[in-house]
């Protein structure tokens, strides 16, 4: 008798496929019997076997119909896609069983046995999450200690940036370089007098009551502002033929680079003071602004200096043949280029920063991951981390994701370009 | 280049001029600064210098892996911190490069599931904050896991509870010889390794190494064991009921939950950014390289061992020194979860008692910076040992 007499080949697939079909039907109908209704079909056999007989059988059924050229069209690609020898057949199926078994109880927990209605603890009887946390405290994460009354103040600067950004990108060229001018060099005053208040009629509000999500936005936004023209600045200096400047840059950059941002963020929290004339006080949150700023400059210097160092010699010499000083050459010719190179590579700095923002807690700034921990904390409240830090996590996710997306985007359309 | 030969070349004005000023500008910050410290240190009645290193440190650190309490110094609790530190990342690198080879491999798969599975893997935990992932893991995941009466027993071995993991104590006789056996090993390996490579480049004998190698690393320890009197046992934890509610375990080793949070996170989110170097190192690899390798007869595990993982290895390990440099940067982080690490011993609780924040502070920023460095001068060697020799 011989084995290869009952491979799985071409003209026996009128036998093979119902046949093979059928056992990975029985395996998986096995599993969700098993997930949903907690009945075990198999019961008939000793616990270890029945344990593993819907991947033996799914594994049998999957070598079954792995028939080469079989002639059906989806048979084929499910065959090269997830089938296509044995070890990949096994991985197929253990990665569907994890899903199926994994997929009821998360589901149970965010939906299902969840409550949504309610505004104490005590509403909160389901095993599932208990999501009245968040919506009770929402407010509270999204503006920090910030006055109730006063938080239209923090949606009206809000609004009227993403309005000024949005508005930026339909607006003909022409107009368009006046918009950023004054988005760059006017709207952040606007939106600091704003916020903090303490004229035009506006209530003084101080930084220790910012915080929540929009205190990680505001962080965020300066932070980009400000690091990329230091980053630019730094990156020209590394570059630069004059050495005392370049070993300044040099070594201003490998500081930030060599240490942890939370060493630095301690750094302007506990040791800056120091340095400071006695008597004189800079908020924390600007103090701690700028360690964000030049942390994230040097790395920005990095990725720009990538750029300048990608350029060929030529456009340095055509520049310098036509006439052009060092700055000049610079701002028209070099940078523009350099820039461009490296914009993916900006992004994903900028998406680091974003990342680096919930850090600024450890000294005490309440953002997001702060007030949970200031929220999960409170007597009335306690056991709400899970659901608290999943939500921190969704949010920070969706932001983070829709920036990689985006500057993978870019990455495409830039290199196609070229 | 010598001082008279700098000062001729940068004699132009235009040359000198930006560079004086930046000098002197540098500089009288600096001034400025020392001085506004000096003058605010005078006024707090402390004096700049590094001798409370050695005062008494009068409290105590959770975890330590030397011995340590209030008795010991300033400066050996700098020693703890910075152990708990090596040891965190060490873990972390362990289990990051792990991690990170699978699931780099996987996205390379030709199984859709799977490749899918390892995406999904990467964007999840590459895109949410590190310092979310510890606070997870630390305060909702572990902090659901059953108190000591009832851990999860993992065959009356090892025990996890949600106040650490409990596994075996390791009590060795002779441990020197073991490890001296294992050295030994390591060296007879290199050795044959070598004689390998010359009797495969120069008379085409391929010799069975990973076999022998393998054959190495398992006979040399098990010498030692039977004729040099090694020795191993295990001390097991057991329950110990401390007052009527609370329990613990004794006799074993614990792993406290902020160790295992911390190396947790660490070790996942760094994991997605070592799969995406794998991956593009592997892509790297031009397919003409396999083909022409295939070409002159070597097969499929020869062509991954001599032709596609030396190219991808020099795609691969520059980029991913770096993320094991971050990971140990990283793990600086341990300080929002109270993991006795350098930062929160040092820069936190001894900042606190003796109030020398520029001391202090420098000294955490200078050890971490002379770990980048070190790291950087060796990747700068490694480069130019890999870079390839074109003629």
């Amino acid at each position: 008798m011989n084995l290869s007499n009952y491979r799985p080949t071409k003209d026996k697939i009128s036998t093979y496929l119902p046949l093979g079909s059928f056992l990975i039907i029985i395996s998986f109908f096995d599993i969700l019997i098993n997930t949903f209704f907690n009945l075990n079909i198999t019961s008939f056999l000793t616990q270890k076997i029945s344990y593993f007989f819907p991947l033996v059988i799914g594994f049998i059924g999957f070598y079954l119909i792995r028939i080469e050229f079989s002639g059906v069209k989806f048979l084929d690609k499910l065959n090269k896609n997830i089938n296509s020898n044995n070890f990949n057949a096994l991985l197929t199926l253990l990665i569907l069983f994890i899903i199926i078994k994994s997929i009821l109880p998360i589901l149970n927990w965010f939906f299902f046995e969840a409550n949504f209605v309610g505004n104490s603890k005590e509403d909160c009887t389901g095993d599932g999450a208990c999501w009245v946390f968040i919506k009770v405290w929402f407010n509270r994460f999204m503006y920090g200690l910030y006055p109730d009354v006063e938080q239209w103040r923090v949606n009206t600067a809000f609004i009227l940036l993403f309005g000024l950004v949005g508005i930026a990108f339909f607006v003909p060229q022409k107009i368009k370089k006046y918009f950023l001018i004054f988005l760059i060099f006017v709207y952040p005053f606007i939106g600091i007098k704003l916020l903090s208040g303490g004229s035009f009629g506006l209530t003084y509000v101080e930084t220790a009551a910012w915080g929540g999500l929009s205190l990680t936005f505001i962080i965020s936004a300066f932070a980009i502002l400000f690091c990329f023209p230091i980053g630019v600045i730094l990156a020209l200096g590394r570059r630069s033929s004059l050495p005392a400047i370049r070993y300044i840059s040099i070594g201003f950059i490998e500081l930030w680079r060599g240490v942890p941002l939370i060493t630095v963020l301690f750094m302007a929290a506990v040791m800056f003071p120091m340095f400071l004339p006695d008597g004189t006080f800079i908020d924390k949150l600007i103090r701690v602004l700028i360690a964000i700023t030049l942390f994230e400059a040097a790395y920005m210097a990095e990725v720009v200096r990538g750029g300048l160092q990608a350029l060929p010699k030529g456009q340095y010499e055509a520049a310098k043949s036509l006439g052009m000083g060092y700055w000049r050459m610079n701002a028209l010719i070099i940078l523009p280029q350099a820039l461009k190179l490296v914009i993916p590579g900006i992004a994903n700095t900028l998406l680091a920063l974003v990342k680096d923002t919930p850090l600024i807690f450890v000294v005490g700034l309440m953002e997001l991951a702060g007030m949970i921990g200031l929220a999960k904390t409170n007597p009335k409240w306690l056991g709400m981390a899970m659901e608290g830090y999943v939500f921190a996590g969704l949010v920070f996710w969706v932001i983070c994701y829709a920036m990689s997306r985006y500057s993978q985007n870019l990455e495409k359309k830039l290199s196609t370009e070229r | 280049m010598n001082f008279k030969q700098f000062i001729s070349a940068n004699k132009k004005p235009s040359i000198l001029i930006p560079q004086a000023i930046t000098v002197i500008a540098l500089i009288s910050v600096i001034i400025y600064f020392a001085t506004n410290a000096q003058i605010n240190m005078g006024n707090r009645g402390i004096s700049f210098g590094f001798g409370f290193l050695n005062q008494e440190a009068s409290f105590d650190i959770a975890f330590s892996l030397i011995e340590f309490d209030g008795s010991y110094s300033y400066g050996r609790a700098f020693l703890v911190g910075l152990l708990n530190t090596v040891l965190v990342s060490v873990i972390g690198i362990f289990f990051a490069t792990i991690i990170g080879v699978i699931v780099g491999v996987s996205r390379l798969s030709d199984n859709y599931l799977i490749a899918k599975a390892a995406e999904w893997y990467v964007e999840i935990f590459r895109n949410i904050p590190l310092i979310l992932q510890i606070f997870f893991w630390y305060f909702a995941a572990l902090r659901a896991l059953p108190s000591p009466e009832n851990a999860i027993n993992f065959y009356d071995i090892s025990y996890l509870t949600i106040k650490g993991w409990y596994i075996p104590k390791f009590i060795w006789t002779n441990f020197n010889l073991f490890c001296y056996s294992i050295i030994a090993a390591f060296f007879s390996i290199y050795f044959f390794l070598k004689y390998a490579k010359k009797q495969r480049e120069e008379f085409g004998r391929i010799l069975p190494t990973a076999t022998i190698s393998i054959l190495i690393l398992i006979l040399l320890p098990l010498i030692s064991f039977f004729l040099l009197d090694v020795s191993l046992s295990f001390s097991y934890p057991e329950l110990k009921q401390l007052s009527a509610a609370s329990y613990t375990y004794e006799n074993g080793v614990s792993i406290i939950p902020e160790l295992m949070a911390l190396a947790l996170a660490l070790s996942m989110y760094t994991a997605t950014f070592i799969a995406e170097n794998v991956r593009a190192g592997v892509l790297g690899v031009s397919k003409g390289q396999k083909e022409a390798a295939a070409s002159i007869g070597l097969n499929k595990g020869q062509i991954l061992k001599l032709v596609v993982m030396p190219q991808a290895l020099r795609i691969i390990i520059p980029p991913t020194t770096n993320q094991y440099l971050n990971l140990t940067k990283n793990s600086s982080l341990a300080a929002a979860i109270a993991y006795p690490d350098m930062v929160l011993v040092f820069a936190k609780t001894a900042l606190m008692q003796t109030g020398r924040a520029i001391e202090i502070i420098s000294i955490t920023m200078l050890t971490y910076l002379s770990l980048s460095i070190t790291i950087s001068i060796f990747m700068n060697w490694y480069n130019k040992k890999m870079a390839i020799k074109e003629k």
